[in-house]
């Protein structure tokens, strides 16, 4: 069995840690995994997705349409941009948190209203406030990794060690406070 | 050991395990991070950034001449940049080993075509590997230096975009010390002068024979026998997305070793399944083959010609449908185009020079080609890399023909594209003495692909300093005499330089010199941008009339507070001071220090 996590979000968001601490956790609990990553230019703010595919053997590293098992998106339009690639059984989790694109900055247009209740209508969607637990944890930063909670316990992943992936990838001085905020999505799902 | 790796990590890890003592490339999506990954095993590669694509290829097969092994990696479009010395080398051969990686882009993701360059090994007449996944990236890499040596051919490695920047497992192992070979002067097989390139010609097609009967026998090219049904043949990134889509229910011509194409081993493969399905992306480069061997099979008439061939485009084309998935209201989601960083240094030019008439803006490929975009609208056509200049001339040239037509052209590039090829555009603008104008947006990096030194920068790949061009001086020695130097910030001085090239009857040459705000200061950048990126400038919403004017500078620092109707800055404001200057109410006020 192969099972497709779909990670999408804002360029600087900080998908790319969260799914290499995804993959690597996957890894060392002797699944196969593969992930694809497409970023092309380097100014910030852009759409980007990640996508990770584990089981005991994976063969393509991109999800199709309708093939993720969950979509955990980081910023709450891209859940919408990205919902087709989820398949009509799987489930969604979006941070209620709004990144305004050019096209919104520039009055050209608002922000849509009605994401959420868009979403919930359509698929099991968990809502979480992924900004507003990094600020009471004392760091806006570690939002990505409160993310990565809330995968971790919606795929049933919580046996892997965690804590251990997290001291073998992340700063010492931010070890501790990684912890927390994975313990905090955790138990936000 | 194992690690989890990027196709391109992989290839890096290939290069090391196979005993490469030098590497060079210049930087393009997705295959940047080739190089980038070889330079982390500083004490055994020496690995450099070069000027362009020609001088890395160049220098590799130097390297390779003088017998270590070397690898050189580009984009799809560099090895257009390399193909003069590639075709040659491939009538000479090689000393150490000598691999060139091309990273093809199926889906454009940032690129301007999507040329297929499986084409260049058969136009070059040299032997090709393309990998499936970041395991055989680092498997191929190491069996691609085997085979130069043994066949005495230059090898391109053809990776593609997903290959390039998935991850997947992959068993490391140590570096195995090949040392360098001796150097012999051999002046019948490198010193190509028609009496011995036409022998050497006929040694190619040798060549070719010999690895031919090699495709044919390796374990690169391999049979994995499913249903005799449906056979499906693949190279590449295309393999894994087949598997996904047929499953056992077909079987598969798993194709590594793709230049010479395995011939025999078609046949065979072929004559036993009933129906043939050819998957590969962009060009009907195997299905050719496939049918110039006399079988019918299922390609291009069913799979699509461009983009990337992911699973649910090949469920599509071949079973007319994709996997079911949730029907929704798509038209709510707003578009997310990139746009220039908050502070950007192009943007006080492209702001400027966007509202004057009668130009042609000559542009190039870089950050700065978001110029075209709104709110700029500031340039008229990117051809591709240093083309601004030589295309912005040729232009001129055609406009200055024309009496009382007011039209004049600029050029804009970036610092790395002027070093690229820009510079011989330059000599084409000096020598020809057109009154082309040339903006050299220099922002002392390499900015659209990640941030890599250059020539301008002061620093090389491995982090030695070394000497920076003085970009004025190089202008100045070219034959431009006219050449100012200028902080793009600063409208006023944009505005004043355009009036004072304009009016000239020469070439002239403007540079704006300022930082990317994603650049990494160095001691030197410290110096000189004293302050720059500190502090943030406010709306002072006393005093903002909510005429939008800040807006239209199109930073993503700004927007505009449809309740209040006023404009407001965000966290991510730098500082710059270009919102600042366009305020007709000064009601943008910088922080105190
Ligand atoms: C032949 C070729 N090589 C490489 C690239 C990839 N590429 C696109 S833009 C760019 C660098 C541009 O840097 P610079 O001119 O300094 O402008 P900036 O992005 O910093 O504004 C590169 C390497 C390309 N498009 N074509
Ligand atoms: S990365 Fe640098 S050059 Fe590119 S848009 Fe951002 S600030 Fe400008
Ligand atoms: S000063 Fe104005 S233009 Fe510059 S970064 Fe700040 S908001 Fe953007
Ligand atoms: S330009 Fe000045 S007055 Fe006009 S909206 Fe911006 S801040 Fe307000």
């Amino acid at each position: 069995m192969v099972k497709s996590i779909l990670l999408v979000g804002v360029g600087g968001q900080g998908t790319i840690l969260a799914s290499k601490l995804l993959t690597t956790g996957l890894m060392e609990a002797g699944y196969d995994v593969k992930m694809s990553e497409i970023h092309g230019m380097s100014q910030r703010g852009g759409s980007v997705s990640s996508q990770v595919r584990y089981g005991d053997k994976v063969e393509s590293s991109v999800i199709e349409v309708g093939g993720a098992d969950i979509l955990v998106s980081f910023e709450k339009m891209e859940a919408l941009r990205w919902l087709k690639y989820l398949k009509p059984a799987g489930k969604v989790v979006v941070n209620d948190y709004e990144i305004n694109s050019m096209p919104i900055l520039s009055g050209k247009f608002d922000y849509p209203a009605g994401i959420l209740e868009e979403l919930s209508s359509k698929v099991p969607t968990k809502i979480v406030c992924a900004a507003k637990q990094a600020a009471e944890l004392g760091n806006p930063k570690v939002m990505n990794i409160i993310l990565l909670g809330t995968i971790i316990k919606s795929m049933g992943l919580e046996a892997i060690h965690w804590e251990k992936i997290i001291r073998d990838n992340v700063k010492a001085q931010f070890v501790e406070l990684n912890v927390k905020a994975l313990a905090v999505g955790m138990s936000l799902v | 050991m194992k690690k989890l790796l990027t196709g391109n990590e992989a290839v890096a890890r290939g290069a090391f395990e196979a005993g490469v003592k030098f590497a060079s490339a210049y930087p393009g999506t997705p295959s940047t991070e080739i190089l980038e990954n070889i330079a982390t095993y500083k004490k055994d590669i020496l690995a450099e950034w070069a000027p362009n694509e020609k001088v890395a290829l160049e220098a590799v097969i130097g390297a390779s001449i003088a017998g270590a092994r070397a690898i050189a990696s580009m984009k799809h479009v560099g090895v257009n940049v390399a193909a003069d010395p590639l075709f040659t080398y491939a009538y000479t051969g090689v000393n150490g080993g000598m691999v060139l990686v091309t990273a093809d882009e199926p889906g454009q993701h940032s690129s301007q075509n999507e040329q297929d360059n499986r084409n260049y090994a058969k136009f070059a007449k040299i032997a090709m590997l393309e990998p499936t996944d970041s395991q055989e990236a680092k498997d191929m890499t190491k069996a691609a230096f085997e085979i130069s040596e043994k066949y005495d051919t230059p090898v391109l490695l053809r990776m593609t975009t997903r290959v390039c920047h998935s991850k997947g497992i992959v068993a490391c192992k140590d570096r195995e010390e090949v040392g360098i070979k001796d150097y012999v002067k051999n002046t019948k097989k490198y010193i190509t002068v028609p009496a011995h390139a036409r022998i050497l010609r006929l040694k190619v097609e040798e060549r070719l024979q010999k690895l031919l009967e090699f495709s044919n026998n390796t374990s690169l090219n391999y049979i994995e026998w499913n249903s005799n049904k449906i056979g499906v043949i693949a190279s590449g990134g295309c393999c894994s997305y087949a598997k996904e889509v047929f499953g056992d229910s077909a079987s598969y011509l798993k194709l590594g070793f793709t230049h010479p194409l395995p011939t025999e081993k078609i046949k065979e493969f072929c004559n036993k399944v009933e129906k043939v399905y050819i998957i590969e992306e962009n060009d009907p480069y195997i299905e050719e083959q496939v049918r110039l061997l006399g079988f019918e099979c299922i390609g291009k008439d069913l799979i699509p010609f461009c983009g990337e061939l992911t699973p649910d485009v090949i469920r599509k084309a071949i079973y007319g449908k994709e996997n079911p998935s949730i029907d929704y209201d798509a038209d709510k989601v707003v578009p997310r185009p990139p746009t220039l960083c908050a502070g950007c240094p192009h943007r006080g030019f492209f702001y400027t020079i966007g509202k004057r008439k009668n130009l042609l803006v000559s542009g190039d490929i870089g950050c700065y080609t978001l110029g075209f975009a709104e709110p700029y609208n500031a340039m008229d056509y990117n051809i591709c890399m240093g083309a601004s200049i030589s295309a912005g001339h040729g232009a001129q040239q055609v406009f200055s023909m024309q009496e009382n037509l007011p039209m004049r052209a600029v050029a804009v590039l970036g610092d790395s594209t002027f070093f690229h090829t820009g510079i011989n555009s330059l000599l084409g603008v000096a020598y020809n003495q057109s009154n082309t104008i040339t903006v050299i947006l220099d922002n002392r990096i390499t900015g659209m692909t990640g941030h890599q030194e250059n020539p301008g920068s002061g620093y090389t790949l491995q982090g030695k300093e070394t000497t920076p061009v003085d970009i004025e001086k190089l202008v100045r020695a070219c034959g431009i005499e006219q050449v100012k130097v200028i902080n793009p910030n600063d409208l006023t001085t944009v505005e004043n330089a355009l009036d004072w090239a304009l009016s000239l009857h020469e070439p002239a040459v403007i540079i704006t010199r300022w930082p990317c705000v994603l650049k990494k200061f160095s001691p030197q950048d410290k110096e000189e941008f004293r302050g720059t990126f500190t502090k943030r400038c406010t709306v002072d919403a006393e005093v903002c009339v909510g005429c939008r004017s800040c807006i239209k500078t199109g930073c993503p620092a700004i927007f505009f507070d449809k309740t209040s109707k006023k404009a407001n800055i965000g966290l991510d404001c730098v500082g710059c001071e270009v919102c600042l200057q366009v305020c007709p109410k000064q009601a943008i006020r910088k922080e105190e220090a």
